[in-house]
């Protein structure tokens, strides 16, 4: 069903959740799609990326010639700095993430639940690596956005009725990107609302390949 | 008051290391890790080492070297994922893991340090790592307790120190090591560069000398990269 749905690449859901990054906002992008959201990001819009291991400022990725050790980003890569970049410890960095100073989160996932559950850290049966600092980020950010395929491999839907993986934390989602549709609720105590359908996409589709129970409001 | 510094790793490590220690280690990744100490525990070949480190090194680096010497038994850290020796020694019940979240787990090494026992955070309310831990509502939401970490030794790696043990760090290779330097009864610091007295600007020293015990300049400064990017590439995976 979904390979007959061209849907949204990965740099186009990126783009997406960069259109969600509002001026003045400072930002964590998680590992992975999530970080391409940072090439996105509309020239008059001011934001400050934020990096778990202690930058705040991030930069782009260095020239060959520029590249220090010292300057990584949450995912082990080198990057660069701004002038605007401070370093601080780990626990000080998780004071900005765990005291609610961070704006908006964009994190991948294996499941969301319709309650905004989150389960993005193991599978059981494999290697488990550990939850690195998601934990952290969604119960301490503010706003959480989950960039992820619409169904697994092998065809399974991601956006559920309830996680059947271990949790990440719940209740913390906020908005779903997948390379199908939009989801987004007003607030926690809300249901998700269908908003967009990605190229091809119909309502039906989205029903059929969607477990969670949502509204729908598309404009 | 007598200098700190002390010749070379392994008599800074002299008298302090014994089987079924706790060690916390400085660093993210690769960035910032003690390497010098790490090798001389590799040499002292103390075992059954419960180590605390957000992370457990790749298979030849950092704390893997000593988990390939099988040296340590148990390993509290937040993720773990680089290591195919970990995963086997993990698989075959050889080593025992406890996950903490990666701001807990600085947490946890920062209130040890300071004389605090415990804690509570909405961190990991509902997942598994919280489950048998006491909770508490406050305003109306749930927090877990979790509880300070205070370790036999604590090992970091500085850029700079002075002969008192007052240290400073480079970029982002700060990251855990202002928290496991407070945390360890004993803490050595390696640093890359040693000054004279008075050569630290007093408002830019991160750790103060009062954590740091023992101080060595360090040896091996290889600082490998665990992902190489640069601009023409947007990402690795």
């Amino acid at each position: 069903m979904s390979n007959q749905i061209t849907g949204w690449t990965r740099d186009q859901m990126a783009a997406r959740a960069a259109a969600e990054l509002h001026d003045g906002y400072y930002a964590n992008l998680g590992i992975g799609i999530p970080t391409l959201v940072a090439n996105h990001i509309a020239p008059d819009i001011d934001i400050t990326l934020q990096s778990e291991n202690g930058m705040l400022g991030l930069g782009p990725f260095p020239d060959e010639i520029d590249v220090d050790a010292d300057i990584i980003n949450a995912g082990k890569q080198t990057i660069t700095e701004l002038p605007r970049t401070s370093y601080c410890s780990s626990a000080d960095s998780f004071g900005m993430i765990r005291g609610g100073h961070i704006q908006l989160s964009v994190l991948g996932a294996m499941e969301v639940a319709e309650n905004g559950d989150l389960a993005n850290w193991m599978v059981p049966g494999k290697m488990v690596k550990g939850p690195g600092g998601a934990m952290d980020l969604v119960a301490g950010v503010k706003r959480i956005i989950v960039l992820m395929d619409h169904v697994s491999k092998n065809g399974t839907p991601k956006f559920r009725k309830s996680c059947t993986l271990p949790l990440t934390g719940t209740n913390v989602v906020d908005m779903i990107i997948s390379n199908l549709a939009v989801f987004e609720r007003p607030d926690r105590q809300s249901p998700f609302v269908l908003r967009e359908l990605a190229p091809g996409a119909t309502r039906e589709a989205i029903a059929a390949l969607t477990e969670a129970h949502y509204l729908e409001e598309l404009s | 008051m007598a200098s700190k510094i002390y010749p070379d790793a392994a008599s800074a490590l002299d008298g302090l290391l014994f089987n079924g220690m706790s060690i916390a280690a400085g660093g993210f990744g690769l960035c910032g890790i003690p390497e010098t100490l790490i090798d001389a525990l590799v040499a002292a070949g103390t075992k059954d080492i419960t180590a605390v480190s957000n992370n457990a090194g790749v298979d030849d680096f950092g704390l893997g070297k000593l988990l390939d010497r099988r040296q340590i038994r148990k390993m509290i850290s937040s993720y773990v994922g680089e290591n195919k020796e970990f995963e086997r020694q993990f698989l075959a019940g050889e080593l025992e893991i406890e996950f903490s979240p990666q701001g807990t787990l600085a947490e946890r090494m920062r209130a040890g340090g300071a004389g605090i026992p415990g804690f509570y955070t909405r961190t990991g309310v509902g997942t598994a790592l919280a489950e048998g831990k006491p909770t508490m509502d406050f305003e109306g939401e749930t927090f877990v307790l979790e509880r300070g970490i205070v370790t036999d030794i604590a090992i970091v790696k500085a850029w700079k120190a002075d002969p008192f043990g007052n240290l400073m760090f480079r970029k982002s290779a700060r990251n855990f090591n202002p928290m496991v330097a407070t945390c360890g009864r004993i803490t050595i610091a390696e640093a890359e560069e040693i000054v004279s007295p008075g050569e630290l600007e007093p408002d830019l020293i991160h750790t103060p000398s009062v954590f740091v015990q023992r101080v060595i300049l360090a040896t091996c400064n290889e600082k490998r990269i665990e992902k190489m990017t640069v601009s023409d590439r947007e990402t690795l995976s």
